[in-house]
């Protein structure tokens, strides 16, 4: 295990953060940054083991989001940072663009007003397209199409190392990570004192960015929690690569109340993906994916582009929103607790993440007050997985590729195994190499992969390296 | 950049087999591309099947056979190179190659793609359930015992019914593990009997109309919810092994935008084994799901004498004919057809699959024409012989038809 999971009982933090979802990560960047001594607490055998895992990668505007909205400026900080940013962190950022389609009229009436609201919302680079303008952008549209909006800010990125860069900045400021640590809970007096499976830990503050279990986090803090998570699962389906010949635009439906609605995505992998749905649910871990439901994003994707036909699928996969009883996110500052919990970020905490986090360290205001001394930001560059930049096994002396689908290094996996913080999980070392994610799902490299990771994985792939054998 | 005559893609017992009919045949500069570091592609895990007796006159286990194919090449004055992975196919017979060094564009006059097939992925069957740890295909599991001596679980489900599906269960009983059940989701097992039988005399619960509906489990898979009938039961495994269900390697052209039969999802191809783009050519099982070693070694043999007599003039300029086909008639390999070549070797037959299982006649006509018929009970997977009139390459249209009964 890697240097930070020791916790030495008399250790005393600014900072502790419950959750390493993407918007615990840069959180915890944030407060790094500032100079404040951080420790990042999550209960999963690696960082993104909640929401954070499955989403659609989407860099969002905020163009449509409820206007004077806490999630609107927190989605235009947290982007505005993103693109100052991801050039120094070699993170990627794909210039798709969206078009928001209208397949009937009655759709199409409605862009006008998507467009007033996204410029009030401050987007400028909108422009109305009828039916042809919009199948120049986008020749692969069906024929059917009424009349699109193009929104030339919308971005694709890479949503794993994307939070995995900002808690690598907060590792080399000092911050402690602790994975599989899961807070049960917590008194506050003066100080905090939250109870884990791995000890007691101390620190100033505490913030709650524990996503599908806010309120549940906030309960066990011993507050009365303010908001009820309720879960809202999104099922995916990604499209091979071929795909990607047939798309390299966002396209997106005329939104209703309840969510965005299915979205089909070029990823910056240079896959498709088709999805999400939205489907309430009580279960706050299990998401499952569902035969026809799966089946009907397939013939969706089909339909509004018609050359995704006969394209085969890649991977399937579901996500769960921390959704709540309201659509406004749930920032709570309890100032005379040093708490703060940063709940409810249901459906586009990736963009906001490090809006967030900005915020909460405003909340704080340690840094107004003079309490920490901020620092540089030491340099972390990430290793590119997009088909948008040159990768590993375009590089001079890569050696021997493993997974082969997706075209990834045997020195590439090496490498993130003993990185900073290392895979803890199979999911982990496929968000950081792509090894197994492509279209043969481990069919040629899943035994290499068993041979290489042996040791590192909280569950093996291999059973007999569960016996120590 | 370095100019071969021919490019071979993999070097399983197509490749091979057609690297050294080219060369017998006098092709010059021969060059295969084999991005493992041995040649034989799937047979090399496949521990306990035989292979060779028509090709070498004697059986060969698994890797003994990939060894044997080692050997025969080293006979032959063929550039091979191991640990080069092709990552794209360019219009003008360019390939974009990725090898240990870096990368590097290869060209030929002609390029031959042999790269095989692979099973259909739980992902590509779209399973419901979670998406733990346990979940492979025999391909895969093939790789843990052959090249690792490790084993992805011990008391698996095992899905499907065909011959990878008994070499499924063969590899767990004789590697400590024990099927807890094998399910085939349609009426009939795919395997004929008496080899259908081999599951249930080994003592593993075989059940048909049965399928996975759930699949549990946060780390490892603790268990699979399965449906026979109406009924659905729980089972408790810690794996699910998706077997057989195979699939053409076929993702170098549809990701470099050359034709793909949809019906086959291998290249399209003409009776020489030539593709849309005449620069290419395709053999073995990347033509189509599936057929065993020695099919695809004598295939690749038969093309590469094609390929050979072809490399003599310009890449062909006809345009093909489609050949076209009725439902449920799942593929038909030679897919095009074109006129004005009479190339020695190549596809001397059709060759056929149904979707399903179906009773009913088959026929085939040219240009309006019936020119064969056969009413039978088809079976899914099982091959289809169909022999290719001489007439046909010239015709308009060639068409295969299908009348069911009941
Ligand atoms: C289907 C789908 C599509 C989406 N698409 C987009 C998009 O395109 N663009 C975009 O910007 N956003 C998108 N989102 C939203 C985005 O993914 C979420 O807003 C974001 O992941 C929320 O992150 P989080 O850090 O708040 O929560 P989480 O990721 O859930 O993180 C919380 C973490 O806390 C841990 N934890 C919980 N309890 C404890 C405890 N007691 N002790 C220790 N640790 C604990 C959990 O294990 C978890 O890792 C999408 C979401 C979904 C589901
Ligand atoms: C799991 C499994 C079990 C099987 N069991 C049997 C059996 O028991 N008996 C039997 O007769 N048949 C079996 N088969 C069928 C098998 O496909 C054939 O026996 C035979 O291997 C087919 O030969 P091939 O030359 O067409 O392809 P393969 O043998 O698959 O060879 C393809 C080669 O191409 C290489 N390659 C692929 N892509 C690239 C690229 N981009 N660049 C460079 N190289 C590449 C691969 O590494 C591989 O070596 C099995 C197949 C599978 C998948």
């Amino acid at each position: 295990m890697n240097a930070q999971s020791q916790l030495s009982g008399s250790e005393r933090f600014d900072v502790a953060i419950i959750g390493a979802g993407v918007v615990g990560c840069a959180v915890a960047r944030r407060f790094a940054l500032a100079g404040a001594k951080v420790i990042l607490i999550e209960k999963g055998s690696d960082i993104l083991s909640g929401a954070s895992k499955a989403n659609s990668a989407i860099l969002h505007t905020g163009f449509d989001a409820p206007k004077g909205s806490l999630e609107l400026a927190l989605v235009q900080a947290g982007r505005q940072e993103y693109l100052d940013i991801h050039q120094a962190m070699n993170l990627p950022l794909v210039e798709t663009s969206a078009l928001v389609c209208a397949w009937t009229p009655d759709d199409a009436l409605k862009l006008e007003g998507i467009a007033e609201q996204g410029r009030q919302n401050g987007v400028d680079r909108l422009r109305l397209l009828t039916s042809a303008e919009a199948r120049t952008v986008e020749p692969g549209l069906a024929g059917n199409l009424v009349a699109a909006l193009h929104v030339l800010d919308e971005h694709v990125i890479d949503p794993w190392s994307a939070p995995l860069a900002y808690v690598n900045q907060a590792i080399a400021l000092g911050a402690t990570v602790l994975r599989q640590c899961e807070v049960r809970a917590g008194a506050f007096d003066g100080e905090w004192r939250l109870e884990t499976n791995q000890g007691d830990i101390r620190s100033k503050w505490v913030v709650n960015a524990a996503g599908l279990f806010g309120d549940h986090v906030d309960a066990r803090l011993g507050f009365q929690s303010e908001f009820q998570i309720k879960p809202r699962k999104g099922q995916f389906v990604v499209l091979d690569k071929a795909a990607s010949r047939q798309l390299k635009t966002i396209i997106l439906p005329v939104p209703n109340e309840i969510t965005k609605g299915v979205v089909i995505c070029p990823t910056a992998f240079g896959n498709i993906l088709v999805g999400p749905t939205a489907e309430e649910q009580d279960d706050r871990i299990r998401a499952t994916v569902e035969h026809d439901t799966l089946e009907a994003l397939v013939t969706h994707g089909s339909k509004l582009v018609p050359g995704l036909a006969h394209i085969p699928v890649t991977a399937v996969y579901a996500g769960l929103r921390p959704a709540t009883e309201k659509k406004e996110y749930r920032v709570i500052h309890r100032a005379e607790h040093n708490a703060i919990t940063l709940g409810g970020i249901r459906s586009t905490g990736l963009s906001s993440a490090l809006g967030l986090a900005q915020h909460a360290l405003k909340l704080h205001g340690g840094a107004d007050r003079g309490e920490f001394v901020s620092k540089a930001a030491p340099k972390v560059s990430m290793p590119n997985l997009t088909e948008s930049r040159p990768r590993d096994w375009q590089a001079e002396n890569h050696g021997d590729i493993v997974c082969h689908c997706e075209l990834v290094t045997r020195r590439e996996i090496e490498a993130t195994l003993s990185s900073p913080l290392p895979p803890g999980d199979f999911g982990g070392l496929r968000r950081r190499t792509r090894a197994g994610m492509g279209r043969c799902q481990g069919f040629y490299c899943n035994a290499k992969l068993a041979e290489i990771s042996k040791g590192c994985l909280a569950t093996p792939l291999a059973v007999d390296q569960e016996d120590g054998k | 950049m370095s100019q071969s005559d021919v490019i071979i893609v993999g070097g399983g017992p197509s490749g091979v087999a057609a690297a050294i009919a080219m060369r017998k045949a006098g092709v010059g500069k021969i060059t295969l591309l084999e991005r493992e570091r041995y040649l034989g592609g799937a047979t090399r895990h496949c521990s306990h099947s035989p292979f060779g007796m028509l090709e070498f006159g004697r059986v060969y286990l698994g890797a003994a056979y990939g060894r044997r194919l080692e050997q025969e090449i080293a006979k032959h004055d063929i550039d091979l190179r191991y640990g080069h992975s092709v990552a794209r196919l360019g219009e003008d017979g360019e390939l974009l190659v990725s090898n240990p060094d870096g990368l590097q564009t290869l060209s030929a006059k002609r390029v031959l793609v042999t790269t095989g097939v692979r099973e259909t992925t739980r992902a590509a069957r779209l399973v419901s359930g979670d998406r733990p740890i346990g979940v492979v295909t025999t391909g895969t599991l093939q790789s843990y015992v052959a090249f690792h001596n490790m084993m992805p679980f011990r008391r698996p489900v095992i899905v499907g019914s065909e011959l990878v599906t008994l070499s499924a269960v063969w590899t767990c009983l004789s590697h400590g593990a024990r099927p807890v059940a094998v399910l085939e989701p349609s009426s009939h097992s795919i395997a004929p009997a008496p080899l259908s039988w081999f599951p249930s005399l080994m003592g593993v619960p075989f059940h048909h109309d049965a399928q996975v509906v759930d699949i549990l489990g946060c780390g490892r898979v603790e268990a699979v919810r399965i449906k026979r009938g109406d009924i659905v039961e729980t089972i408790e495994c810690d794996g699910v092994l998706f077997s057989g269900g195979f699939t053409p390697e076929a993702s170098l052209f549809l990701t470099s935008g050359l034709a793909v039969d949809w019906g086959s999802a291998g290249p399209a191809v003409d009776q020489d084994g030539r593709c849309e783009n005449p620069r290419y050519f395709a053999a073995g099982n990347v033509l189509r799901a599936v057929e065993t070693g020695g099919w695809a070694f004598r295939e690749g043999r038969a093309i590469g004498t094609a390929l050979a007599a072809d490399l003599l003039g310009n890449p062909a300029k006809a345009a093909p004919t489609k050949v076209t086909y009725d439902d449920p008639i799942k593929l038909v390999v030679p897919n095009l057809l074109r006129s004005g070549s009479a190339l020695p070797g190549g596809l001397k037959d059709f060759q056929l699959r149904f979707q399903r299982r179906t009773k009913g006649t088959l026929s085939l006509s040219i240009d309006g024409r019936e020119v064969w018929r056969r009413n039978a009970t088809w079976r899914p997977e099982s091959r289809i012989i169909v022999p290719r009139p001489n007439n046909s390459t010239g015709a308009q249209r060639v068409h295969f038809s299908f009348r069911e009964e009941e």
